[in-house]
């Protein structure tokens, strides 16, 4: 039972970091190499508004959301507006070169110590039971019920609202959406904003669960291949992927060893590289073949 | 002094030479000599220096060769490496082995896994290949890092200097001119290869892989030429690598070391072996200068303890810079320079331009 609930904790997780993946891929052919770094960021932004705000989850949690935002606005703004239309593989490389610069400054203005945002917002971590020999964090559960409450309200604003029908639209085709009046900028820094957000958050509740240092960016490393098992375009796939990419590394932790479970995503994304390029879910037009 | 203004040949002789001027033939021939009195009057760290920029430069000209040449792009530089190594590490520890066995098979090493980090090159393209050689990197560090902890080398690995018959390689002089003569190889090798058939198979696959599938260039067996060859130099890198720091541990081979060669040639400029030297001489000195430049700011010492960081964030900021303001890179900014020389008082393109 312990390992279900490890699962899908962790599968949560990947959701919650792979989620910014794929809508900026999908807004603007970007794929974000800095994502651990901004996960990173979030963690510190609420360590930072923690210590300022005293004993207010609550307020500490809405502030750290809106400085996380922020961040991914920003980022669009003054960096990756200037690589659009430009070719994939520079973009990509600039979105290298950024996460080590907020590498850098990560450890510049919070140096490289192990933080707890945890005693700085008076709360506790406790584990509960949940069914017989099966445990789970508090953060576990929140985890798991903000993963739930983002994609749904994502899906119900992709399906229902106006700014999501111009996101699609944007994602489908840029040149099209710009000649109908829809602001690209506008909806890639959208895009740049929820996922930094999104990715945040993720930081956020790991950051609580078990603490924050700056090589906490190797975990949106290793959610990576959850995207492309998912198929980089998908936001539906990632939920299956996550659980698939979850379930081989906790199998591998406990029946061949921890160390092997670095590793264990980036065989599933091999095989699936080698299987199913486009992935789960994805486009197959996406993919040059060559 | 006359440089070539542009392209001016008229012979098939003049256009195989290598060296295009007389002048140009001096400038080199100052350089060789520069080169091999500067260990007489070089200091211990400025040798180590150099080592370091011939050291790298192996592994930059290969990775070059791959992404500036046959437009394949590649995030498992750093596995490579450490394949070389580990390949090195563990044949002396196992067998004991010398230099002359270690270099070569750490090469075919490199060769193996070239083929299988190209194979998915046969069937993806951009992005989706470079992740696969990412998949790739942590494998074959998951592989060296299994080896060390099975047999009881937690730590690292130590290795002793290589000797090349009767001499013992530890001298940071005799490293200085035996690295100084492998970069030389190198180079001209990979000059002349990018001049041949198979470097302009690479360039037309990069350039349009359908147009040079549809010119009777087999695309599939020129990517995986490419593969096998960069994955073999930089191995034989990584070999060099370990025997030069006498240690070889998991934790030098991070994806950084693979970040730090992309920026290599990157800020280099792509497409260009020069570009490549340029680049490895900027990434590599680029720490240093910046400790330098602190010592001459007499910036306060509290400040020095965040020196680490301060660095990492000057190569993450150049790197942006330089993709955003000067994808041609420093041999962009050279080439500019010279044609400006060259050319005045006129301000026109060089003919020929290529």
């Amino acid at each position: 039972m312990q390992i279900v609930v490890n699962v899908i904790v962790l599968a949560a997780l990947y959701c919650l970091i792979c989620c910014g993946y794929v809508l900026i891929y999908r807004a603007s052919r970007v794929l974000n190499l800095a994502h651990g770094e901004l996960m990173t960021i979030g963690g510190y932004f609420l360590f930072t508004v923690a210590i300022g705000l005293g004993n207010d989850p609550v307020q500490s949690f809405l502030l750290a959301f809106i400085f996380s935002l922020a961040l991914g606005f920003i980022v669009y703004f003054f960096l990756m507006r200037f690589m659009a239309g430009e070719s994939a593989l520079a973009s990509v490389l600039v979105t290298v070169a950024l996460g080590i610069l907020l590498r850098g400054l990560i450890t510049l203005i919070w140096t490289s110590q192990y933080r707890h945002p945890l005693q700085h917002l008076g709360m506790e971590n406790s584990s509960h039971q949940i069914v017989e020999g099966a445990v789970i964090s508090t953060f576990g559960i929140a985890m798991v019920i903000s993963t739930v409450l983002l994609y749904l309200v994502l899906f119900l604003c992709f399906k229902f609202t106006r700014w999501g029908l111009r996101m699609r639209a944007v994602g489908e085709n840029p040149i099209l959406a710009s000649q109908r009046g829809i602001s690209l900028h506008m909806y890639y820094a959208l895009s740049w904003g929820i996922a930094a957000f999104s990715v945040g958050l993720a930081g956020m509740i790991q950051a609580c669960d078990s603490g924050l240092d700056p090589d906490m960016f190797v975990i949106g490393l290793k959610a990576f291949p959850v995207v492309l098992v998912g198929g980089l375009d998908s936001l539906g796939g990632v939920i299956p992927a996550a659980f698939i990419v979850a379930l081989a590394e906790i199998l591998t932790i406990h029946y061949i060893s921890p160390q092997a479970s670095e590793v264990a995503p980036f065989v599933v994304l091999i095989s699936m590289l080698l299987i199913r390029p486009w992935g789960l879910f994805g486009t197959k037009e996406e993919l040059e073949r060559v | 002094m006359a440089f070539a203004s542009g392209y001016f040949k008229t012979t098939y002789k003049s256009d195989l030479a290598i060296v295009e001027t007389f002048s140009l033939w001096i400038c080199l021939i100052i350089l060789t000599l520069g080169l091999i009195f500067f260990p007489f009057f070089a200091s211990a760290f400025l040798m180590d220096l150099a080592n370091q920029v011939f050291l790298a430069l192996i592994g930059a000209i290969a990775l070059m060769l791959l992404t500036g040449y046959a437009g394949q792009f590649s995030l498992g530089h750093a596995g490579l490496i450490a394949a070389g190594a580990f390949t090195t590490a563990i044949l002396f520890k196992e067998l004991n082995a010398p230099i002359w066995v270690t270099l070569p098979t750490s090469g075919l090493t490199g060769a193996i896994l070239g083929i299988t980090f190209g194979l998915p090159s046969l069937r993806l393209k951009g992005l989706y290949l470079a992740l696969s050689t990412l998949a790739l990197h942590f494998i074959v560090i998951y592989i060296g890092a299994e080896y060390e902890t099975q047999r009881g080398f937690a730590t690292g690995v130590v290795i002793d200097s290589p000797s090349i018959g009767p001499f013992l390689i530890e001298d940071p002089r005799l490293w200085y001119f035996s690295l100084l003569i492998i970069d030389i190889l190198v180079v001209i090798f990979s000059i002349n290869l990018v001049r041949s058939r198979t470097g302009r198979a690479w360039m037309a696959i990069r350039d349009r892989d359908v147009a040079a599938e549809a010119l009777g260039i087999k695309v599939a067996s020129y990517k995986l030429s490419a593969f096998v060859l960069t994955s073999a130099l930089t191995s034989i890198a990584g070999c060099l690598f370990a025997y030069y720091r006498g240690f070889v541990s998991v934790e030098a081979f991070s994806l950084h070391m693979t970040i730090e060669y992309l920026a290599m040639i990157i800020i280099g400029g792509l497409g260009s072996i020069l570009g490549a030297i340029f680049g490895t001489i900027f990434v590599v000195l680029l720490p240093y200068i910046i400790d330098a430049l602190v010592d001459i700011l007499h910036v306060p010492t509290r400040l020095t303890t965040y020196m680490f960081a301060i660095k990492y964030s000057a190569f993450g900021l150049i790197m942006i810079i330089f993709l955003v303001f000067e994808p041609s890179g420093l041999v962009g900014i050279w080439h500019r320079i010279r044609d400006y020389f060259i050319l005045w008082p006129f301000k026109h393109k060089p003919l020929g331009e290529r």
